[in-house]
């Protein structure tokens, strides 16, 4: 498959990284402000480079890289929130060529599902998004699999950032400022880890799970999510937690069309407990009991590995 | 999840107690001769009725059908059986609140809790660090009757949410907790 890659963050330059590791080649390959596109594959190492050392990835014009030759576009932009721009314009342009839309994105698949779908359903195109959730955790393929019908409940930690600050703070007696300073430091918090601590990011995903579980009936965006975030976690709850054998975990919840994200009790041993950035979705299958996914939830090329693999699928 | 009659559920039997020496031992005999098994009892010795009796509150394990041969026995004794049976108080459901807990009465946040959910606070934990003026948490345990769980934490949501106290709620039943 020729790739065209839009966005140049940790996911997208894995994504060029990996491609012909994949079999496929990338025939464009966008940052913010420049692109390169070349129809007979571009040389990703040494775009790479010079995206590490200049960064910029070429001298193309980014507005060029939509109408450029490819099989699959692959959205790896910033999620944003609200109209999804400008992701869900790319991802339409994809659908409107006929063309297929892999994202990295939460945005468009998790404020605008329906609209997405729409596109998707005029084109010849596909869209697929498994890397919106749970990096490298294969979570929306499975449940594709089972098909949604047979999926019950969704209840995960799907957000490293918050999974690492609650678990060092559960077993250093440490307090929230502390271990979030610990966490910038170490690079598992941004400098702007506001969406991360105040369950935005794990909310987006539960969103796009519930449209996915939904099937097209019901529409989900961040505004039907109950929404709370670890801030105001204290080490004497989490020392209170664990003297009863539990300990908290920001939980996302997908439950009878409900989406819910907020620091919960759970059982120290319990499978949702995972713990430093791990991430884990546990599925409740109408025939089969939970079925528990856990891995890297976040990283370049843990995410790119879930791009890849829905390329494969396509 | 079975109806057989022969399986061992929980019960609380909330008695009221005239105060006299004896009374206790005689309220608590009834149910050892008929074959329930004491899990605990706790005697508000300082929360006397308006009609002067001390409640006591006892926690036992019986089968239904000696369960009720232990109620009837009470009442033959004469003692004064106001609830028995009609809840099971058979869910467990642990709960930590953070915020200003004492600021804001724990005592009082507790009883409403008790009063708006028909929970019992069966175990409770206070963690202050910062001493009793700065942010605390306390854990609390309540038992609630059966498939009663949503109804008591969206009564502990209100009276949290009243205080400006913060509730880390456990993970609905059909998850691991």
């Amino acid at each position: 498959m020729r790739l065209a890659v839009i966005g140049a963050g940790a996911v997208g330059s894995a994504v060029v990284d990996l491609a012909s590791d994949h079999g496929h080649s990338v025939t464009a390959f966008v940052d913010s402000s420049s692109a390169v596109i070349d129809s007979a594959g571009i040389d990703t190492d040494e775009v790479l480079d010079r995206k590490r050392a200049d960064g910029v990835v070429g001298s193309d014009a980014p507005e060029d890289a939509l109408s450029a030759e490819y099989d699959v576009l692959v959205e790896a932009t910033p999620t944003t929130l609200g109209d999804a721009e400008p992701g869900f314009s790319h991802v339409q342009a994809a659908l409107e060529r006929d063309r297929h839309a892999v994202l990295a994105n939460k945005g468009p698949v998790a404020e605008r599902y329906a609209d997405v779908r729409a596109l998707e359903r005029e084109s010849e195109g596909s869209v697929l998004f498994e890397a919106t959730v749970g990096g490298a955790m294969p979570i929306l393929s499975t449940i594709d699999d089972f098909d949604p019908s047979h999926i019950t409940a969704v209840r995960g930690v799907l957000n490293g950032t918050a999974n690492f600050i609650l678990s060092r703070m559960a077993t250093e007696g440490l307090d929230y400022e502390h271990v979030l300073a610990e966490a910038q430091d170490l690079g598992v918090a941004e400098a702007d880890p506001t969406f991360d601590v105040d369950g935005t990011d794990a909310a987006l995903k539960g969103v796009i799970i519930a449209n996915v579980l939904s099937d097209n009936e019901t529409e989900y965006t961040l505004d039907d999510a109950e929404v709370e975030g670890i801030q105001e976690i204290s080490g004497s709850a989490l020392e209170l937690a664990r003297a009863d054998g539990r300990t908290v975990r920001l939980i996302a919840e997908v439950v009878e069309g409900s989406v819910r994200v907020g620091p919960r009790l759970v059982p120290d041993n319990a499978p949702l407990a995972v713990s430093g950035t791990r991430n884990i979705a546990q599925l409740e299958t109408e025939h089969a009991g939970q079925l528990n996914i856990s891995g890297r939830g976040a990283g370049g090329p843990e995410t790119a590995s879930a791009v890849l693999a829905d390329i494969g699928r396509l | 999840m079975s109806d057989s009659t022969d399986e061992v559920r929980s019960y609380t039997v909330r008695l009221e107690l005239v105060d006299e020496p004896g009374e206790l031992l005689r309220a608590l005999e009834p149910i050892a001769t008929n074959g329930g098994n004491l899990l605990s009892i706790f005697h508000e010795r300082g929360n006397v009725t308006p009609r002067g009796h001390i409640p006591v509150e006892v926690d036992l394990e019986a089968t239904p059908e000696r369960f009720d041969g232990i109620v009837d026995a009470l009442r033959d004794a004469g003692i004064n059986v106001i609830q028995a049976g009609a809840e099971q108080y058979s869910e467990a459901l642990t709960i930590i609140l953070t915020g200003h807990l004492v600021n804001t009465d724990l005592s009082d946040t507790l009883s409403r809790i008790h009063e708006s959910t028909d929970a019992t606070v069966t175990d409770l934990s206070l963690s202050a660090p910062g001493g009793t003026d700065d942010a605390s948490s306390a854990r609390i345990r309540l038992a609630t009757e059966e498939g009663a769980v949503d109804e008591a934490m969206r009564s502990i949501r209100t009276v949290a949410d009243e205080k400006g106290l913060h509730v880390i709620e456990p993970l609905a039943a059909g998850g691991d907790a």
